[in-house]
């Protein structure tokens, strides 16, 4: 190798950074974004939940068929250019109470989730918080009902509530908010005795400072990923119930309800009305799935390299 | 002993990692050799590359992670950098055994701690259980655990963390390798306990003629064992030569920073520690000179642009630096002139 | 380990019977009496005999004391709907079926579960990866009551290879079985491949790379037990769900079982079959629970050293 001898002076240090730092830095919620981005599953999941959502809205209007009309001489159609779903033994428009089925769901699943998110972090927020003697009382009573069969509990509540729609969100919250509970409790507990917010508390930070500082944008991630798996968990509750029976009633349409009906058309080859309401449950129920794995690994922060 | 005799010789290794920016690279042409019987010290900050080299000699680098771009470790006539993993297995454990920092998490703690020394010998030296129980307690005698048959039964977390350490060694120790490479094997103990494992080392090294690999930013450790030192910056070596000479005559700015800054009890105290500023490059986009350019006192504007030569100081001590070139002392010596006359 | 299994069972016996006081007070506060049927009320003296028959004339809280005293002796009382039909003879009818039933579901979905897992984390990022968390991700979000139809339609129906339904032969369980254990299969295979990667992380499995041993002995030996330790806490999660998931499933495949009388008596309103099923399935599935927990207890020695620090 040959350097020039002009070379051989002191280095001048002005545009030298010794901490200049070469790798792009991104915030939480940016870093998030990019790795949910670079998910192509959870993308089409997000993007099914967004059409399923607008089908719900407007699907029930566009095919001009209402979803409790009835019509002997229509019944039992095969898919066609009038009827794109076919139509049930009642004569009523599948593709009309497939989407009208999708409010309900859609509406179960959304409002369960979202008692289960506001009954279950003031809960575990309280008990982690709290810790001690409050924590000890909260969280026994907690594991007695996560022992319990779930699905049992929601029958027996549906048993004595009475079917209906607000019974149903009713039941399912009344034990779905158990696992967001446990899970919010331990991760407050877990971060209250970290070093970061022991170092917070030292240097005099006020709770209230603390909880929007740290505890909330550690917590927020799993919370999130929480509130999305439990929808479709809401919805797989709902057409549970409606398969047994204790769902919602006629001529209201769930995809439980539905799928239930159409039970009896594997023998009969009228399958399109089975095959409509289970193909919907399924599709909803993957892309909330895919969406809240996604949504895992995005939030995960094991996962930044 | 034939001290002259190389038992490996790396040469010119280069390791590099996926990441999701692109190659990082670790380990940067790092070559070096080792006698037999001899203790070698590899020191550095955090992420010069020194545990990588380590990990690369064993081929524990994981596939999907990273891999060994270039350069050669010949041991025993192999070159274990292409050597088939089938035949890897056969040296791993047999002929060079590796621990690590933290017995706790290095070793298995559903399974008893003989089931995990005996598994070694049964795997490498295809003996029955009741001959590999027997070396096991041979062993754990060796590296100082009282009772050893009843210690055979426990688990992990039965042990103190000096205990869990002479563990690691002896599990290492077991199908008497060549060499032992032995990543921070002091770091995570208190200072008693560290002088307790050092001891043990030297007693090793001198009951079965093991040579010894330390990794360590220790230099108080590297000062009690080790017979020559490689001091690693930012994925290569800057430095090395036998201990004394890097201990009383370093050559590289680096290493002088390092001794610099390392406590003396015989110093005087009115004197601060001189720390050396800064932080190492990332190795995402090595520079393209000398990496220590910019924290370095000295640094010339060729460390800039160039990448220093290793050049021979004194006998086996050589080291990669411009200071070394003769213009470099050349122009040091003419710009002291002026003030000295 | 003697008193934590004695601890253990203390706190069984109280979940046990706060759930009977629950369940009891619950079912009895549905208003109207169980014996009105579609509005039609019942004649005055058959109301008041079937009414002094089930010790509905006597105050609450005696009736609950009469309630607790047969639950001690096991016995679950009449049915409601039918009262020459006891709860009891509805479970040594049923159970015994849905038993065989969800046995063998736990049994296929624990063993194909932890195998999915054990492969895809081996071959993480390939081709059988993803394969795998495809049908774990269908799995979890195909109902067992879709998957039965499809089933029913493909094996039976169509290519005729089983039974439609009902119950009897070996060939009977086949189908029921697998509609059960989908979604478990997809749950456990889930959670074995996290652990797994996870634990292939762990420097314990360098230390016996570094050994020189085997892949294999590597997966089995340390891998595999500490990665599957895990899935042992969720037996009880997984015990339940096919538990609940059998109603459905024995309504469709028309199994005389637990599901029928239990989905039978949620539509005649048959209190006590409601009421005896979900006190019968607690006990039963808190029970199992703590089995798991004991066998926790034996299976991981560290669980045994916190037990002592905490106890010491």
């Amino acid at each position: 190798m040959i350097v020039s001898d002009d070379l051989f002076i002191p280095m001048r240090k002005d545009n030298l950074n010794s901490e200049a730092i070469v790798r792009p830095q991104l915030t939480f919620w940016q870093g998030a974004w990019q790795r949910l981005k670079g998910n192509k599953l959870a993308l089409m999941g997000l993007v099914i939940i967004i059409v399923l959502g607008v089908m719900a809205t407007i699907g029930p209007m566009i095919s001009g068929h209402e979803y409790s009309k009835q019509s002997i001489i229509m019944k039992n159609k095969a898919p066609s250019g009038t009827y794109w779903f076919g139509t049930d033994d009642f004569g009523r428009d599948v593709f009309t109470r497939v989407w009208y089925g999708a409010r309900i769901s859609l509406f179960v699943g959304f409002m369960a989730a979202l008692i289960d998110f506001f009954i279950g972090v003031l809960y575990g927020g309280i008990a982690g918080y709290m810790g001690g003697r409050v924590d000890n009382i909260m969280m026994r009573f907690v594991d007695i009902l996560y022992g319990l069969p779930y699905l049992l509990v929601v029958i027996l509540l549906m048993v004595v509530m009475g079917p209906g729609l607000g019974t149903i969100i009713i039941a399912l919250s009344a034990t779905g908010w158990i696992g967001m509970a446990r899970t919010v409790r331990g991760q407050v507990l877990q971060m209250k005795n970290s070093e970061y917010v022991l170092a917070a508390k030292t240097m005099g930070a006020k709770p209230f400072y603390i909880i929007r500082k740290h505890l909330l944008p550690n917590t927020i991630g799993i919370i999130i990923v929480y509130v999305t798996l439990s929808v479709p968990s809401a919805i797989f509750g709902e057409a549970f119930l409606s398969f047994l029976g204790l769902g919602v009633q006629a001529p209201m349409a769930s995809w439980g309800v539905m799928a239930n009906d159409g039970l009896s058309t594997i023998l009969s080859g009228h399958w399109w009305r089975l095959f409509f309401p289970a193909f919907f449950i399924s599709l909803t129920m993957l892309a909330f799935n895919v969406l809240g794995d996604g949504l895992r690994d995005a939030f995960d922060p094991k996962a930044r390299r | 002993m034939d001290k002259t005799e190389k038992l490996l010789e790396v040469s010119g290794l280069r390791v590099t990692f996926k990441t999701h920016g692109g190659e990082v690279n670790a380990v940067r042409d790092v070559s070096f050799s080792m006698n037999k019987g001899e203790t070698l010290a590899i020191v550095g900050e955090s992420g010069c590359g020194k545990s990588v080299t380590a990990k690369s000699i064993m081929r524990l680098i994981p596939e999907h992670i990273g891999k060994i771009a270039g350069g050669s470790v010949m041991f025993k006539g192999k070159d274990l950098a292409k050597l088939p993993e089938k035949e890897m297995r056969e040296i791993r454990g047999k002929e060079i055994s590796m621990i690590f920092q933290d017995a706790m998490t290095s070793l298995n703690p559903t399974i008893s701690i003989g089931e995990q020394i005996m598994e070694g010998i049964i795997r490498h030296q295809k003996v029955g259980k009741s001959e590999a129980r027997r070396q096991a307690v041979e062993i754990l005698t060796l590296v100082g655990i009282a009772n050893p048959e009843s210690r055979l039964k426990q688990y992990l977390h039965q042990f103190s963390g000096g205990m869990r350490q002479r563990i690691m060694i002896a599990i290492a120790l077991v199908c008497r390798p060549s060499i032992l490479i032995a990543d921070e094997p002091t770091t995570a103990l208190d200072v008693t306990i560290q002088a307790q494992i050092i001891d043990l080392f030297k007693s090793i090294q001198q009951k079965t003629g093991v040579s010894i690999i330390i990794i360590t930013h220790d230099l108080g450790v590297v000062a009690k064992i080790a017979d020559r030192v490689n001091v690693m910056y930012a994925g290569k070596v800057v430095e090395s030569g036998p201990v004394q000479d890097i201990f009383y005559n370093p050559q590289h700015p680096y290493t002088k920073g390092l001794l610099a800054s390392m406590p003396r009890l015989d110093a005087d105290r009115s004197i601060p520690l001189s720390p050396i500023p800064g932080t190492p490059p990332d190795l995402f986009a090595p520079p393209l000179g000398c990496a220590f350019a910019a924290r370095c006192d000295y640094a010339l504007e060729v460390c800039r642009n160039y990448q220093p030569a290793e050049s021979n100081v004194h006998g086996k001590h050589s080291v990669s630096c411009w200071l070394q070139d003769p213009r470099a002392k050349k122009m040091l010596a003419a710009m002291q002139a002026p003030t000295g006359t | 380990m003697l008193s934590f299994v004695f601890r253990r069972f203390i706190s069984m016996i109280v979940t046990l019977w706060l759930i009977i006081t629950v369940t009891f007070f619950l079912m009895h506060a549905v208003p109207g009496s169980p014996f009105e049927k579609e509005g039609k009320a019942l004649n005055e003296t058959v109301a008041q005999n079937l009414n002094a028959y089930y010790n509905l004339d006597k105050p609450l809280f005696v009736q609950y004391g009469l309630y607790l005293q047969k639950l001690v002796q096991f016995d679950l009382g009449p049915s409601t709907a039918n009262s020459a039909d006891t709860v009891n003879k509805m479970i040594a009818r049923g159970f015994p079926v849905s038993f065989q039933l969800g046995l063998i579901a736990v049994l296929f979905a624990i063993i194909s579960g932890v195998g999915l897992g054990v492969i895809a984390a081996l071959r993480h990022n390939r081709l059988i990866d993803y394969a795998a968390m495809i049908i774990a991700v269908l799995g979890i979000s195909i109902p067992s009551f879709v998957v039965a139809p499809l089933l029913i339609k493909y094996l039976a129906v169509e290519w005729k290879l089983l039974p439609t339904a009902t119950w009897g032969s070996w060939q009977h369980v086949v189908m029921p079985a697998l509609a059960l254990a989908f979604g478990p299969i997809a749950i456990i295979a889930r959670l074995t491949r996290t652990n797994m990667l996870e634990v292939l992380t762990q420097e314990y499995i360098e230390t016996a790379k570094a050994k020189g041993l085997k892949p294999a002995t590597i997966v089995i030996k340390h891998a595999l037990r500490n990665a599957i330790l895990p899935v042992v806490t969720l037996l009880g999660a997984l015990i339940a769900n096919v538990l609940t998931g059998s109603f459905v499933i024995e309504k469709i495949f028309a199994i005389p079982g637990m599901g029928k009388y239990f989905v039978a008596g949620i539509i005649n309103r048959d209190y006590s079959v409601i009421m005896g099923t979900t006190v019968f399935y607690s006990a039963l599935l808190i029970f199992l629970m703590f089995v798991v927990d004991v066998l926790y207890g034996i299976i991981d020695p560290r669980i045994k050293l916190h037990r002592k620090e905490s106890e010491g």
